[in-house]
């Protein structure tokens, strides 16, 4: 019977220890450690060969959107744990340090207007929000559209407007974007999403599975209108050591 | 009736086995489902141990216990499976989450319950058999050679949940046949089925209805407003799902142009396995509407060529073949491996597909490629191949167990004897970052070009990329320069990159998908160069060209590499590993550890018996070694037997299926043998021959493909098959039966350990068979085979079984002069 008991413990751990009530020290805390943590992660991932640390406006951001707030209920005590979560629809919200990164590669300044395919959550668009970004959020998911519009009108993002629909066309009405985030995955990079950039504005797209989307491409688009992507996997590593040139 | 009812149990746990794998290969990845299936089955070596500890209370009550473990099977086939489906396991979290290993160990242990019944069943028959052991071994793998191409031709027509319930309902004919053992004994029998099936077969559909893990294609896509499931197609080739897009389209077009402005036209989606995405697109004879097929990286082909005749290498739902038809192919060969895909495209979809697969100019063979362009004498101007695996899969290195005889030297050596002058080859693949498959790709094309005797093969080769795709044209003659040309503007006006050809500059690399260096066109050049084996051994990843003797073209890990890419830092260091290879790695130790636990457990009990001194560690070793070396032979041959027979399937029924009816031939002739010629001699025998037959095979085995046995007469190439498996397997059935036999004179209490040591050994040999031959090539799989028996057949003592008597070998003297030898 004993060993019976311990052979069930991890599912009773995970049944009562993570609905165990939090409290706001505890929330506060757990909070200013993910962002130390994201930080801290930043110092040792290269993006594409160089170090990229994560701009003190995107970190304070991140430090004012409350994480656990755009998490299930049973998931809460791991809201400020640097990982992806499952969010019910076999959706996701992305590794806080993805959300940072993805944030920070955008380079937006305070006003600039940003097209979000892929609500989830929310929590992307209210850190967008925080810095003082417009976001247009479309989420092809009724059931989550209207979870994250209820989430983000309740926290007071009055800069957000979430749509159910599909986000494929983008919204000519508010286009072009300075920036544009695509979460839901494709077969390709909609062409209509490139349209609707603004010269100079920057597109960024996760790439892989779910709960290992850390890959990341970036879509520029030059003044001239040349469009650039750019393939960026946070991790020090070379494939090859040494090469000759022909 | 004990025979009957083994052969039956025998069967319907084999066939549980394969479903097994085939529903976790739906409801969760083909390589969780490999461990999970691969650790239930030490459910034999459980067995074997509770035989062990209880052998004398449980013979006491042979028939009840056996009977009691045959019902035991039907009830838990289905309720273990449906209760591991309801277990939260979510396997893309283990990275994440502790907590989801505790909920695997509890899928192994939930699914080895029925293999526990069935094995205990057969090791106790096996316990109780004495000097007739022969015969029961004979009944066993009669029956797992008649289960395994039962139950796949069963997996044709019936859905997976259905195939469950009878194989469960198998348990209880077994149960049955038990009970039947007298006329009096009738009515029990009868009351037994009867009461369960009762149980057994009304078990509400939803609990047995594969619950596909929402993080895979297919429940994403249903969770999209207006997509509907209207069809599945069960086919043990891959279950395959359709979903008709009613309200977002479907817009499956990988590869496409990021200036692409064209409406993608209606499509309806093909899942296989509820995963890889392949669309039947709307055509309705005019071409018009299909111009964003040209904006993707595979129409490159196309502008080099005029009104080609194409080959179609894995056709799917007809991108492919609707291209060749918007680029106005005079002919187009159609050739895809799944029939149910190719049934839906000119049954259901004939319509919506404009009868695409029945157009005057488009034919289409439901073959697979390899045996296809073996058996094939037409010549082609194009060879296409597109983009066969799934994005995230590829990204996440699942397919690294997974086999492909199309990526090796030998088959792109096949597909240029199959072109016409000037021809091309062109296949699409994901583009991984850092590249590795895209890189061997490129190794093995030059590889087979320099094979065919090509002095400058950078001549005839051309690579272009998107963002996230590569395409790679190899020819049979030298790409003139104004064919590059074309291949500069179809990449310009695109957006694509060109990667290499022949005269390309640095300058015009890594313009517009941008990687952290121009990794691609290095390796290309270097390849190409007179330092292509430096360069080959100082890049991360295995990126040697594949051959059909390791055709593991998606397993580019070298383990010498693993600690650097461990040590690397930052979140994206999980894309630099292959999940499909750890799992086979996890697979491996925790049959080990499980095995060593199972194996030893035992040994305290049996320890208080008197047993002849080492008889434990010979009855180990002689077991061990049969295990391995049986699996090992059978995993090799049955690689290469695929290849030659050109249909997965059908190897795999013919292969085991001949493989273990032999092996039990040989198990019911080997009493009889050892009668006359005593048992070490008999073993020495089959030691011998089946070594012999192994390693003339081994020799054989290249030339076989290509060979006219049976070329092009499918049924002939089976006979074939047949013949030469025939005399191998029934060597192979005479070890087991004759070592338990021996200890069952000598030591009969071992005898259940010796079958749960074989039971554990299987399971490990299994996963070691296919790391071996991931590493060294099935060349070594074979070769370790006939090491382990030369050891078992070392180990051999003999029984208590009277000594040689025929007279014409007596006087010969050649037992005796052969056994000096050994």
């Amino acid at each position: 019977m004993k060993h019976l008991m311990i052979l069930l413990w991890p599912a009773v751990w995970l049944v009562l220890g993570t609905d165990a009530p939090v409290l706001a020290d505890d929330i506060a805390d757990a909070h200013s450690r993910m962002i130390r943590t994201v930080k801290a992660m930043a110092q040792i991932t290269p993006i594409a060969g160089k170090k990229h640390p994560i701009s003190i406006k995107v970190l304070a951001a991140m430090g004012q959107v409350k994480r656990h707030k755009f998490v299930p209920r049973v998931r809460r005590s791991l809201a400020y744990e640097n990982r992806p979560l499952p969010i019910g629809h076999g959706q996701t919200i992305s590794q806080p340090y993805m959300v940072a990164l993805m944030t920070d590669l955008l380079e937006l300044e305070k006003g600039d207007t940003v097209f979000e395919m892929g609500t989830g959550s929310g929590y992307q668009a209210a850190v967008l929000a925080a810095l003082g970004v417009r976001v247009q959020t479309v989420e092809i998911i009724k059931d989550l559209a209207d979870e994250a519009k209820a989430r983000l009108r309740e926290l007071n993002y009055s800069h957000v407007t979430v749509r159910w629909a599909d986000g494929y066309y983008g919204d000519p009405e508010n286009a072009p974007f300075d920036g544009i985030i695509i979460t839901a995955a494709a077969s390709h990079i909609p062409p209509p999403l490139i349209a609707q950039l603004k010269p100079g504005g920057r597109m960024i797209i996760p790439v892989g599975p779910k709960f290992m989307a850390q890959q990341l491409v970036l879509v520029s688009k030059a003044s001239d209108g040349k469009v650039t992507t750019r393939r960026l996997l946070p991790v020090a590593f070379v494939p090859v050591t040494r090469t000759r040139k022909p | 009736m004990l025979l009957a009812a083994v052969f039956v149990l025998s069967a319907a746990a084999i066939a549980c086995e394969i479903l097994l794998m085939r529903l976790f290969s739906i409801v969760a990845w083909h390589h969780f489902a490999y461990m999970i299936i691969s650790l239930a089955l030490l459910g034999y070596g459980i067995s074997g141990s509770i035989i062990a500890f209880a052998r004398e209370w449980l013979l006491r009550r042979f028939r009840l216990v056996i009977a009691t473990c045959c019902a035991g099977f039907t009830l838990l086939t289905v309720a273990s499976f449906a209760l591991a489906q309801i277990l939260p396991f979510n396997p893309l979290e283990i990275y994440w989450d502790m907590a989801q290993l505790a909920w695997l160990a509890a899928i192994y242990l939930c699914l080895a319950l029925p293999f526990l019944c069935a094995a205990t069943a057969i090791g106790l028959a096996l316990s109780q058999a004495g000097q007739g052991v022969g015969k029961v071994y004979f009944a066993d793998l009669l029956g797992a050679g008649t289960g395994a191409p039962a139950i796949i031709a069963a997996m044709f027509w019936l859905p997976p949940e259905q195939c469950l319930k009878l194989v469960a309902a198998a348990g209880l004919v077994a149960a049955a046949l038990i009970l039947l053992r007298k006329p009096r004994r009738v009515m029990p029998a009868i009351g037994v089925l009867l009461v369960g099936i009762a149980l057994a077969l009304p078990w509400p559909a939803p609990w047995l209805e594969p619950r596909i893990s929402p993080y895979k294609g297919l429940p994403q896509t249903l969770a999209l407003p207006g997509m509907a499931l209207v069809a599945d197609r069960p086919s043990p080739l891959g279950h395959v799902s359709v979903v008709e897009a009613r309200e977002v389209p479907l817009r499956h077009a990988p590869g496409l142009s990021l200036a692409a402005t064209m409406p993608i036209p209606d499509q309806v989606g093909l899942f296989i396995d509820g995963d890889a995405l392949t669309a039947i697109t709307r055509f309705d004879g005019d071409t018009a509407p299909l111009a964003f097929l040209d904006q993707q990286i595979a129409a490159l082909p196309y502008h080099l060529l005029v009104a080609p005749e194409v080959l179609v290498l894995g056709a799917g739902g007809g991108a492919d073949v609707l291209r060749a038809l918007y680029h106005g192919a005079k002919r187009v060969d159609a050739v895809e491996l799944n029939s149910r895909i190719a049934e839906l495209v000119r049954g259901r979809y004939g319509d919506f597909s404009g009868n695409l697969y029945d157009r005057p100019e488009v034919q289409l063979h439901v073959a697979e490629a390899r045996a296809f362009l073996a058996h094939s004498r037409k010549q082609y101007d194009l060879i296409q191949i597109s983009l066969l695996d799934s994005f995230a899969a590829a990204a996440a290195g699942l397919y690294a167990l997974n086999e492909s005889t199309l990526y090796t030297v030998e088959a792109i050596a096949a597909m240029l004897r199959r072109l016409k002058p000037a021809g091309l080859i062109s296949i699409t693949r994901w583009l991984k970052n850092p590249p590795r498959d895209n890189v061997r790709l490129f190794a093995t094309a030059v590889a087979a070009l320099k094979a065919q005797g090509v002095k400058r093969p950078g001549k005839r080769l051309a690579l272009i990329r998107s963002w996230d795709t590569v395409t790679l044209l190899v020819a049979n003659d030298p790409i003139p320069a104004e064919a590059i040309g074309r291949v500069r503007a179809f990449a310009d006006r695109r957006g694509f990159d060109p990667v290499f050809f022949d005269g390309i500059s640095d300058a015009e690399v890594n313009k517009r998908n941008v990687l952290a260096r121009p990794f691609l066109y290095e390796a290309a050049v270097a390849l190409l160069g007179p330092e292509a084996a430096a360069f080959t051994k100082a890049y991360a990843y295995d990126i040697s060209p594949t051959t059909d003797d390791r055709p593991y073209f998606f397993h580019t890990l070298k383990l010498g590499q693993l600690k650097t890419i461990l040590s690397a830092t930052g979140p994206g260091r999980a894309t630099l590993i292959e999940w499909g290879y750890v799992v086979l790695w996890a697979t491996l130790a925790q049959a080990v550890i499980a095995s060593v636990l199972l194996i030893l457990l035992p040994l305290k009990t049996l320890s208080r018996a008197p047993a002849a001194g080492g008889a434990r560690l010979r009855t180990l070793i002689y077991f061990a070694a049969l295990g391995f070396g049986f699996l090992f032979l059978e995993i090799a041959f049955m690689q290469r037997f695929t290849l030659y027979l050109g249909h997965p399937l059908y190897a795999v029924a013919v292969v085991l299926s001949a493989f273990l009816i032999f092996a039990g031939a040989g198990s019911r002739t080997s009493a009889w043998l050892a009668a006359r010629l005593g048992a070490v001699f008999s073993l020495r025998l089959a030691v011998a021959a089946l070594i012999a037959l192994a390693l003339a095979y081994l020799a054989l085995f290249p030339a076989l493909p290509a060979t006219a046995v049976g070329a092009g007469v499918a049924w002939l190439r089976v006979l074939f098959a047949v013949a030469l498996i025939a005399p191998l397997a029934f060597a192979m059935g005479f070890p087991f039966p004759l070592g338990l036999a021996a200890l069952d004179a000598r030591a009969a209490h071992l005898v259940p350990w010796a079958w749960g040591i074989n039971g554990c050994a299987s399971v490990i040999s299994a996963a070691l068979a296919t790391l071996l031959a991931i590493e060294f090539g099935f060349t070594t799989v074979v070769l370790a085979a006939a090491g382990f028996y030369v050891v078992a057949a070392m180990t051999f003592r003999g029984g208590a079984v009277p000594p040689p008597s025929i007279r014409i070998w007596e006087t010969t003297k050649l037992p005796r002069l052969l056994s000096r030898f050994w």
